[in-house]
C-alpha cells in the first residue's frame, strides 16, 4: 500500500495484540445465535430502513445484510448438485494456481491434490450455506481512511471502531467501506431497553442516530478480556475469536484439513495480506465464491490509488488556472 | 402434477403475490420466492441480487454543493482575473456571485449531515486520505477571501454604509489580497469534490477516478463562466465567455475520455434511466451554451440566455453524476462484474499473489 494509508501497524506500540474473527462456515448451523447476541449487547435498534419484521423470501435470511443496526448477518443460500459442483471446480481451480500462503510455498501441496482423486465418495444433492457476516475491521480500512472527523478509529487490538460522539454523520465512509458494512443509523424504530436507562412501558430512545455505525468487535468487551458477543454466543464455534495471527494459522489448518477431505470447494477469504485491502481482520471460510455469499470478489480500498487521484486532481486544477489565465488573454480588452 | 386421484378436485391455485412491493425490490430481480429454485444468473452470480457496496446517505443538497462549489470557484477565478485586469463590473459580480454560492454550498452541505450540529468537527483533524477532511479546510480558506473580498464589495455598493468603522481601511486594503486568496483556493475547491466522490468504493465513481476531476473543473468554468454572462454587461464579460468556452470544450473532451477509460459495466449507469438523460441533457445544453456564447456573447440577451444553459448543464452533470453512483450501488452486477473481470485478468497475467480468497 502507499505511504498514505493507515494500517494497525501504526499502532503497534501499544503492545496488544491484533484481535480477529475466524468464521468457519463450514460448521455454521445459521442458528443465529450471533445476529440476537450482538443486537443485545450492542442495543442495535430493530433495522427500520429494511423490511420491517417482513419474510425477505431468501431462505431463512431474514434479516437481509449488515448495516447500521445489523453487525452480524447470518447468510443462507440453498444449492443443488450442479452448483455444488460448480463451486468444487472453482475451489479447485484456486488450489492449482498456487496461492501463496504464509507457510512453505505451496507448490507441493497443490501438485499432491492435482494427483490425487478429490472427488468425494458423495456429492450431496442439495445443500445449505450458512455464513455469519461481520465487518472485516481490515488491515487497511477504507471507511477509517476516508473519514474526515477522526471519528473512526484504530484501536489498540488493531480493529476499527466509530467514537459515536465525534462522528458527525457525514457519510464518506459508507461509500469508502470495499464491503458495504458500515451506514449511518437514520433511527431505529424499537429502541433498545435496559434497566437503567428506560421507563418500564415507554419505548426507549434510539442511541446515535444520525452517526455511522458499525461492529466494533465488541470493543467495551475485548477491553475486559471478554469474548465478543457473537463469538461467545455461537454454538458451534463456527466463530472463532483470537489473535489474529491464530485465527489465520486456524484457518489455514482448517481448510487443509476440508481439501484432504477432498472438499476442493473450501477456500479462505481475507487470510492473504497482500490483497486490496491488505487482508482482513475477520478472516472466513467460505464453501464457494465470495459473491454467492454477497461478498465482494476483488475488493480494494479505495484510498490505494488516492495519491495518483490528488495528482490527477492537481493537473485539473492547473487546467482550470490555465484556462482562466487564457481566458483573460482572450477575453479582449476591459 | 398429480399425486393422488383426489388431487384432481383441488381447485386451481392462484400465484402468490408479494404483499409489499419493497419485498419483491429486495429478493432482486430474477429470483423469486417460495418454491421458485434459487439458479444463478448465467453473467453472474449474486446473493439474491442484493448489493454488495452500500450507497452514501448523499441526497440533493451533495449535487448542489457540487455544482455550487464549481460556481463558486470559478467565479473568483474570474474574480481574481477581472481585479488583475481592471474590470470593476466583472470582478464586483463574480466576487458577490463566489461568496453566493459558497454559503449556500455549505449549508448545503452541512443540511446533508446526519448530525448537522457537529459539522465543526470536520475542522477537528487534517487527514490526508480523506477527501472530505481536505475538502473541508479548502472550502474554509476559500470561504474566507470569497467573503472578506465579497464584503468589502457590498460595502462599496451601499456607499459605504456598513457599520465598519475603522476596520473599513483595514477591509478595503485586504480585499485585494483575499481576492487572490481566494483564487489560490479555487481550483482545488472545483476539483476536490471529484477526489471526493472517486475515493470510495462505489464502482461508477472509483472507476471514473483518472477523469472526473477533469470533468468537474470544466463544468465548474462553464457554470462560472454563464453566471458571469447573466449577470455582467457583456463589454466586461469577454473572459467570462472566453472562460465558458474552453469549459464546454474541455468537459465535452474529458467526459468521453473518462468513459472510454471506465470498465464498460461501471460506465452503465452514466447512460441508463434518470441519471443517463441528465447527463445527455447537461451535454445537449453545454453545447448550447458554449455556441451561444462564442457566437451571440456580444448580445446581452443571447449571452444571458447562453448563460442559463451553462449553469443548467452543470448542474445536470453534477446531479446526473451523483446518482448515477447511487445506482451503481443498487445493483450487485457493477461491483461484482468488474471485480471479477480485473482479477481474471490479473490470473490471466500471472498475478496470483494479491486475490482476497485463498486455497490456503
Amino acid at each position: 500500500m502507499n505511504q498514505l494509508t493507515e494500517s494497525p501497524d501504526h499502532v503497534r506500540h501499544t503492545g496488544h495484540p491484533r484481535k480477529g474473527f475466524f468464521t468457519d462456515t463450514s460448521i455454521c448451523i445459521g442458528c443465529k445465535a450471533c445476529e440476537v447476541a450482538c443486537k443485545e449487547w450492542n442495543r442495535n435498534p430493530h433495522d427500520s430502513t429494511d423490511s420491517g419484521y417482513e419474510l425477505l423470501g431468501s431462505s431463512y435470511d431474514n434479516t437481509g445484510s449488515l448495516g447500521a443496526d445489523t453487525w452480524r448477518h447470518v447468510a443462507f443460500i440453498e444449492q443443488d448438485k450442479e452448483q455444488i459442483g460448480r463451486a468444487r471446480e472453482s475451489g479447485r481451480a484456486l488450489v492449482s494456481l498456487g496461492m501463496p500462503g504464509l507457510g512453505p510455498p505451496g507448490q507441493d501441496r497443490a501438485g499432491s491434490l492435482a494427483g490425487a482423486d478429490t472427488t468425494p465418495p458423495d456429492t450431496p444433492d442439495f445443500r445449505w450455506l450458512m455464513s455469519s457476516d461481520v465487518c472485516k475491521h481490515c488491515t487497511n480500512a477504507g471507511c477509517l481512511d476516508v473519514c474526515p472527523t477522526g471519528a473512526l478509529f484504530r484501536t489498540e487490538h488493531g480493529t476499527v471502531v466509530v467514537q459515536d460522539d465525534v462522528c458527525n454523520g457525514c457519510g464518506t465512509c459508507v461509500a469508502g467501506c470495499p464491503f458495504g458494512v458500515i451506514e449511518r443509523r437514520s433511527d431505529g424504530t424499537a429502541g433498545p431497553k435496559t434497566a437503567r436507562d428506560f421507563t418500564p412501558g415507554e419505548q426507549a430512545p434510539t442511541r446515535n442516530a444520525g452517526v455511522a455505525q458499525k461492529c466494533t468487535l465488541c470493543y467495551d468487551r475485548i477491553v475486559d478480556n471478554q469474548t465478543p458477543a457473537c463469538a461467545q454466543a455461537c454454538p458451534t464455534t463456527s466463530i472463532k475469536y483470537g489473535e489474529r495471527e491464530d485465527m489465520v494459522a486456524t484457518a489455514k489448518e482448517r481448510v487443509a484439513e476440508l481439501h484432504a477431505r477432498g472438499l476442493t470447494e473450501a477456500r479462505l477469504y481475507g487470510a492473504n495480506d497482500s490483497d486490496g485491502v491488505g487482508g482482513t481482520g475477520s478472516v472466513f471460510l467460505l464453501l464457494d465464491e465470495p459473491e454467492v455469499y454477497g461478498l465482494p470478489p476483488d475488493p480494494r480500498v479505495p484510498t490505494a490509488d488516492l495519491p495518483r487521484m490528488f495528482k490527477r486532481a492537481g493537473i485539473a486544477a492547473a487546467g482550470m488556472l490555465a484556462a482562466a489565465t487564457a481566458a483573460f488573454l482572450a477575453g479582449g480588452r476591459a | 402434477m398429480t399425486v393422488s386421484d383426489f388431487d384432481e378436485y383441488r381447485p386451481p391455485e392462484l400465484p402468490r403475490r408479494p404483499k409489499r412491493g419493497s419485498k419483491r425490490r429486495r429478493a432482486g430481480t430474477g429470483e423469486g420466492r417460495g418454491e421458485v429454485p434459487m439458479v444463478p444468473e448465467a453473467e453472474f452470480t449474486s446473493y439474491y441480487g442484493r448489493p454488495v457496496v452500500k450507497p452514501p446517505p448523499w441526497g440533493d443538497p451533495i449535487a448542489a454543493y457540487l455544482f455550487l462549489g464549481g460556481v463558486a470557484g470559478g467565479s473568483a477565478l474570474l474574480a481574481a482575473g477581472a481585479q488583475l485586469t481592471g474590470r470593476t463590473i466583472l470582478c464586483r459580480n463574480s466576487r458577490l456571485a463566489a461568496l453566493a454560492a459558497v454559503g449556500m454550498g455549505a449549508v448545503a452541505l452541512v443540511e446533508d449531515l446526519g448530525r448537522p450540529e457537529r459539522f465543526l468537527n470536520m475542522l477537528r483533524t487534517i487527514k490526508l486520505t480523506s477527501p472530505m477532511s481536505l475538502g473541508s479546510w479548502i472550502l474554509t480558506a476559500f470561504s474566507a477571501g470569497a467573503g472578506v473580498s465579497a464584503v468589502s464589495e457590498i460595502d462599496r455598493m451601499t456607499g459605504s454604509r456598513l457599520p465598519l468603522g475603522p476596520l473599513r481601511r483595514l477591509l478595503r486594503g485586504l480585499e485585494g489580497p483575499a481576492g487572490i486568496e481566494a483564487a489560490v483556493f479555487a481550483a482545488p475547491l472545483s476539483a476536490y469534490t471529484a477526489v471526493l466522490l472517486s475515493d470510495t468504493a462505489n464502482p461508477t465513481w472509483n472507476a471514473a477516478r483518472e477523469d472526473l476531476p477533469f470533468v468537474f473543473v470544466s463544468s465548474a468554468g462553464l457554470a462560472a463562466g454563464g453566471l458571469a454572462m447573466i449577470t455582467t454587461p457583456v463589454r466586461e464579460a469577454g473572459p467570462a465567455r472566453a472562460l465558458a468556452v474552453l469549459g464546454v470544450a474541455g468537459e465535452l473532451i474529458a467526459s468521453r475520455l473518462m468513459e472510454k477509460n471506465m470498465d464498460p459495466v461501471a460506465a452503465e449507469p452514466l447512460h441508463s434511466d434518470g441519471p443517463g438523460r441528465m447527463l445527455a441533457w447537461s451535454e445537449r445544453l453545454a453545447i448550447v451554451g458554449g455556441v451561444g456564447a462564442l457566437l451571440g456573447g456580444r448580445y446581452r440577451l443571447t449571452a444571458a440566455v447562453s448563460g442559463v444553459a451553462l449553469l443548467s448543464a452543470s448542474a445536470l452533470t453534477r446531479f446526473g453524476i451523483l446518482r448515477a453512483g447511487i445506482r451503481s450501488t443498487e445493483n450487485p452486477r457493477y461491483t461484482i462484474e468488474p471485480q471479477k473481470r480485473r482479477l481474471a485478468a490479473r490470473r490471466e497475467a500471472g498475478v496470483v499473489h494479491d486475490s482476497i480468497t485463498t486455497s490456503e
